[in-house]
C-alpha cells in the first residue's frame, strides 16, 4: 500500500465515522429532542403519551393543591387562551413556584390527560427568564417580570 | 487611577499585540537561515504584553478588593458587605472581568511561549507569535470596543448590587480560572500549529514543543471539569453531576478535542507519523474553546453563565470565531496537501489504536456539538426544543463504548504493526471481565442497561490500565509511562463512579414533621428540628438532620434553604454525608400548610469516585508532563556533554568526530 492511498484510506473512515456520528445525531435529535408546548398547542395537538415535552405557561390562581402525602403537587397551566392543562409534580417545588408566575414543566402527558411533571423550572432570580417564556408578548414577559420578581421595581 | 492604569496598560498591549503580528510576519518572510532585522521585537512584545495584560488584571483585582464603586463593573457586580474572597473571586464572576482574565491567560501564555521556547527555527516561532498576536489582538478590541470593565460611574454608586449567590461559593474560585487558562493553553497549540503548517515544519521535533502545551491545557481542563461538575452537584441542589448543560457541553468539547490532540501529538512525536491530523486537531481544539467562549458569553444561552444578554456582544464574539476558525482551516485547505507524508503503520498497532479513539472522540465531539446547537438552530425557525439526556447519554455511548474497549487492548500494542495473536490473553481477560461483571450484576437485580455495560467496562479498563506494566521492571519504567496508567486508571475509576450512580442511586422524597424519621439505603434519618439562622449577606432556614447508620452514632446534617437580600435570590444548600462508599444527600424544601416540612434525600453509592477518577486523570498528565520534561532536560545536558566532548577531541586535532544520534 502506497503512503497516499493509506493517507486516503484514513481520511475516508475518519470522515465516515464523522458523517456517521452527524446523521445518528440529526437522527435520534428528531425523536429524542423535547418540544415546547404552550398550553393552548397541548389542548389542540396533544403529544403522544409518553413522549418527553416541556409545557411552558402561568400558574393559574387558586389551582396549587398539594396532596396528602405533602410532596405531590396539582396545578393548572395556562397560556394565552382559555385552555388549561392540569399538572402533577413530585418534589421540591422551585422557590418563587407561585400562583399567576411563569413555569416550565418538562416531563411527559400521562393517559389521563394530566402532564406528569419530573422537573419544573421558574424564575431564580430576575436575570434568569426561561428562555421559552420569551415568546409569551412582551406585554406578558413584562407583567411577569415585574409581578414573579422580588426586589424588582415596576 | 487604578482604572486608568488599568485600561492604559490594555491599549498598550493591544499596540504590543499589532507590534508580535507584524514583527512576526517579517520572520517568516525572511529566507532561510538569515533573520530579518525587523523579525527581532517579536519576542520582547510578547513577554512585555504579558506583563501589561496581567498587569491590567491585578488593577481590576485590586478594584473589586477595595469595592472601588465608582468603577461600573464593581459597581454592578460586588458589594461592600460580601466576605472578603468572594469580593476577589468575584472579579471573574462577570463577563468584562472573566474575559479580561481570558485574555490575561493568553497574553501570559503567549510570552510564556516567546520566553522560555528555543527549540523551535526562528521562522516557525516567528509564524507562531505572529499568529499568537493575531489572536490576542482580536480578544483585546473585543475587551476594549465592547466590554471595557474599567469603564467609570459618572457618579459613584452609593452601594454594590451585589454578585449571583450561587456564584458565591468557593468553588468559583477556582472552576473558572483552571477552565479559562485550559481554553487558553490550547491557543498556544494552536498558534504552533498554524505556525509549523505556515512554514512546512510538522515533524517530531515541533511536536515535542507542542505536547507540554497541549499536556497542560488538558490537565487543566480535566481539573477545570470535574471541579465545575462537583461544583454543580453540591451548589445546585438537584443531585445531578452532570446536566449535559450547553455550559458544561462547551467546557466538554475542547477536552474532547485536546484529549485526541495529545494522544495524537504523542504518536507525531514519538513515531513521526499523523502529521495532517496533528494539526487538524489544534486547529480544532482551539476553535471549540473559542466556541465555548462565544456559547458562554454571547448571552445566546440562558443560564447562570450567561451574565450578559447582549446581541453587540455576541455578535463581536461569533465575527471573531468566524475568522480565526474560517482563516485556519483555509490555511489547512491550502497548505495541508504540501505536508510531507509521515511513516506508515499497520492497522493493528498502536498508532492504529489511537487514530480509531481519535475518530471516536471527534464522532462523541460531533454528536455534542449538534446537540448543544441544535436548539440555537431550530430556534431560528421558530421551533422550541431542548435536548437532554435521552439524546446525549446513548448517543454518545455508541462511540465511547468501542472506544473503551480499545482504550483497554491499544496500550498493549506494539507501535507500527503487531499481531493481535501476540495479546490474545490479555484481550480474552478483558472480554472475561467485562461479560463476567455484567452477569455478576444482573444475577443480583435489574438495572438500566447503560449503567450495567459501565460497570462492565469499568473493571476491564480498571486491569487493563495496569497490563502494559506486566513483566517491566517497575522502578525502571518511565514516569510518563506511569502517567498514562494512571490517566487510564482514572478512567477507569470515573467510569465505575459513573455507573453506580446511574445504576444503584435511591431516592427518597417524603413531608416529614419534626421528629419523624424516614430511612434510606442502611441510613435512618430523624428531623430533629428547623430553625432559621443568618449568614453576613444571606438568612436562611435550617433543617438539623441526625443521620443513624444501622443505628449507630448520629451523625448532623444541616440542609439550609438559604435567601440572599443583594441580589434577592434563593439557593438551596445540600448536607453532604461523605463514606467511604457513597454519599447522602440531603436537601430540604417548603413546609406544607400542615407543618410538615419537604426532605429530599438520596444516597449515592461511589459517587465522589466520579472526581476521585477526574482527579486521577489529572494527575497521570501532571505525570506525563514531568516525565516528558526531565527526559528533555536530561537529552539537553546529553547534546551539551556531547557538544563539549567533540570540542575538546576537535581541540586535540585528528580524530574524526562521531556523527551525534537523534
Amino acid at each position: 500500500m502506497k503512503a497516499k492511498h493509506q493517507r486516503l484510506i484514513l481520511v475516508i473512515i475518519a470522515l465516515l465515522a464523522i458523517v456517521g456520528a452527524g446523521l445518528l445525531a440529526a437522527w435520534s435529535l428528531r425523536n429524542q429532542a423535547n418540544y415546547f408546548y404552550l398550553p393552548e398547542q397541548m389542548a389542540s395537538d396533544p403529544p403522544e403519551v409518553g413522549q418527553a415535552v416541556r409545557l411552558g405557561g402561568m400558574v393559574k390562581a387558586g389551582s396549587i393543591k398539594t396532596m396528602p402525602d405533602g410532596v405531590t403537587v396539582d396545578f393548572m397551566v395556562t397560556g394565552n387562551t382559555a385552555d388549561a392543562i392540569p399538572v402533577r409534580y413530585s418534589g421540591i417545588l422551585p422557590d418563587l413556584f407561585v400562583e399567576n408566575s411563569g413555569v416550565v414543566a418538562e416531563g411527559s402527558l400521562g393517559p389521563d390527560g394530566v402532564f406528569v411533571a419530573t422537573n419544573l423550572l421558574a424564575k431564580h432570580d430576575e436575570n434568569y427568564v426561561p428562555k421559552e417564556l420569551e415568546g409569551m408578548g412582551t406585554e406578558q414577559a413584562a407583567k411577569m417580570a415585574s409581578e414573579t420578581t422580588v426586589g424588582l421595581k415596576p | 487611577m487604578i482604572a486608568e492604569i488599568g485600561l492604559a496598560a490594555l491599549w498598550l498591549a493591544a499596540a504590543l499585540a499589532v507590534l508580535q503580528m507584524v514583527s512576526g510576519v517579517f520572520a517568516l518572510r525572511a529566507a532561510e537561515g538569515e533573520i530579518n532585522p525587523l523579525a527581532i521585537y517579536a519576542r520582547p512584545a510578547a513577554v512585555v504584553q504579558a506583563a501589561l495584560a496581567v498587569l491590567a488584571f491585578v488593577m481590576l483585582l485590586y478594584a473589586f478588593a477595595v469595592t472601588d464603586l465608582s468603577i461600573k463593573l464593581v459597581a454592578s457586580n460586588s458589594h461592600s458587605m460580601k466576605p472578603f474572597i468572594y469580593k476577589i473571586t468575584g472579579t471573574w464572576g462577570n463577563h468584562e472581568g472573566s474575559m479580561l482574565l481570558w485574555v490575561g491567560v493568553l497574553a501570559l501564555s503567549g510570552g510564556m511561549l516567546a520566553a522560555f521556547e528555543r527549540r523551535l527555527p526562528e521562522r516557525t516561532m516567528g509564524a507562531t507569535l505572529a499568529v499568537q498576536g493575531f489572536v490576542a489582538l482580536g480578544f483585546y478590541a473585543f475587551l476594549l470596543l465592547s466590554s471595557n470593565p474599567f469603564e467609570r460611574l459618572p457618579v459613584p454608586a452609593a452601594e454594590g448590587s451585589g454578585l449571583n449567590p450561587l456564584l458565591q461559593d468557593i468553588g468559583l474560585a477556582i472552576h473558572p480560572p483552571t477552565l479559562y487558562a485550559g481554553y487558553v493553553g490550547l491557543s498556544v497549540a494552536f498558534s504552533l500549529a498554524m505556525g509549523a503548517l505556515l512554514t512546512r515544519e510538522v515533524n517530531p521535533a515541533f511536536a515535542r514543543v507542542m505536547r507540554p502545551w497541549v499536556l497542560g491545557a488538558w490537565v487543566l481542563l480535566t481539573f477545570g471539569i470535574t471541579a465545575g461538575s462537583y461544583w454543580a452537584y453540591y451548589e445546585l441542589g438537584w443531585g445531578g453531576w452532570w446536566f449535559w448543560d450547553p455550559v458544561e457541553n462547551a467546557s466538554l468539547m475542547p477536552w474532547l478535542a485536546a484529549t485526541a490532540l495529545m494522544h495524537s501529538v504523542s504518536v507525531l512525536a514519538a513515531r513521526d507519523a499523523l502529521r495532517t491530523w496533528t494539526i487538524m486537531l489544534g486547529v480544532l481544539a482551539f476553535s471549540m474553546s473559542m466556541l465555548g467562549t462565544f456559547l458562554v458569553r454571547s448571552g445566546v444561552l440562558t443560564s447562570v453563565h450567561a451574565f450578559a444578554v447582549d446581541p453587540e456582544r455576541g455578535a463581536f464574539i461569533l465575527g471573531l470565531l468566524g475568522l480565526y476558525i474560517g482563516g485556519a482551516f483555509t490555511i489547512f485547505a491550502l497548505r495541508a496537501g504540501a505536508v510531507a507524508e509521515g511513516k506508515r503503520f499497520a492497522v493493528t498497532s498502536r498508532e492504529g489504536a489511537l487514530v480509531f479513539n481519535n475518530v471516536m472522540l471527534s464522532a462523541i465531539l460531533a454528536i455534542v456539538l449538534l446537540g448543544t446547537l441544535y436548539p440555537l438552530l431550530t430556534e431560528a425557525f421558530d421551533v422550541r426544543v431542548s435536548v437532554g439526556p435521552p439524546y446525549f447519554n446513548p448517543a454518545a455511548a455508541i462511540f465511547a463504548i468501542p472506544m473503551f474497549l480499545v482504550m483497554a487492548v491499544g496500550p498493549l500494542l506494539r507501535w507500527r504493526s503487531d499481531k493481535p495473536a501476540r495479546i490474545q490473553f490479555e484481550m480474552l481477560l478483558i472480554a472475561a471481565l467485562v461479560i463476567g461483571v455484567i452477569a455478576l450484576v444482573s444475577f443480583f437485580g435489574s438495572y438500566p442497561f447503560l449503567p450495567l455495560l459501565g460497570l462492565g467496562l469499568a473493571a476491564a479498563l480498571g486491569v487493563a490500565a495496569f497490563l502494559p506494566l506486566r513483566g517491566r521492571k517497575l522502578t525502571r519504567v518511565p514516569v510518563a509511562t506511569w502517567g498514562m496508567v494512571f490517566a487510564h486508571f482514572g478512567v477507569a475509576v470515573a467510569l465505575f463512579g459513573m455507573a453506580c450512580e446511574g445504576a444503584f442511586s435511591q431516592e427518597r422524597l417524603a413531608a416529614v414533621a419534626p421528629g419523624g424519621t424516614e430511612q434510606i439505603g442502611d441510613f435512618a434519618v430523624t428531623l430533629e428540628s428547623v430553625a432559621p439562622v443568618a449568614g453576613p449577606n444571606w438568612t436562611a432556614i435550617e433543617a438539623r438532620l441526625a443521620v443513624r447508620q444501622d443505628g449507630g452514632e448520629p451523625v448532623m446534617l444541616n440542609p439550609q434553604a438559604r435567601s440572599f437580600w443583594s441580589p434577592p435570590q434563593s439557593t438551596s444548600e445540600s448536607a453532604l454525608l461523605t463514606k467511604w462508599n457513597g454519599q447522602l444527600y440531603a436537601v430540604i424544601g417548603n413546609q406544607a400548610e400542615d407543618g410538615r416540612w419537604q426532605i429530599r434525600l438520596w444516597w449515592k453509592p461511589f459517587v465522589t469516585f466520579i472526581w476521585y477518577g477526574g482527579l486521577l486523570i489529572a494527575l497521570g498528565g501532571i505525570l506525563a508532563i514531568a516525565g516528558r520534561v526531565r527526559v528533555d532536560l536530561k537529552r539537553r545536558v546529553a547534546v551539551e556533554k556531547g557538544a563539549q566532548r567533540r570540542a575538546d577531541l576537535d581541540g586535540l586535532g585528528g580524530v574524526p568526530a562521531p556523527v551525534p544520534a537523534e
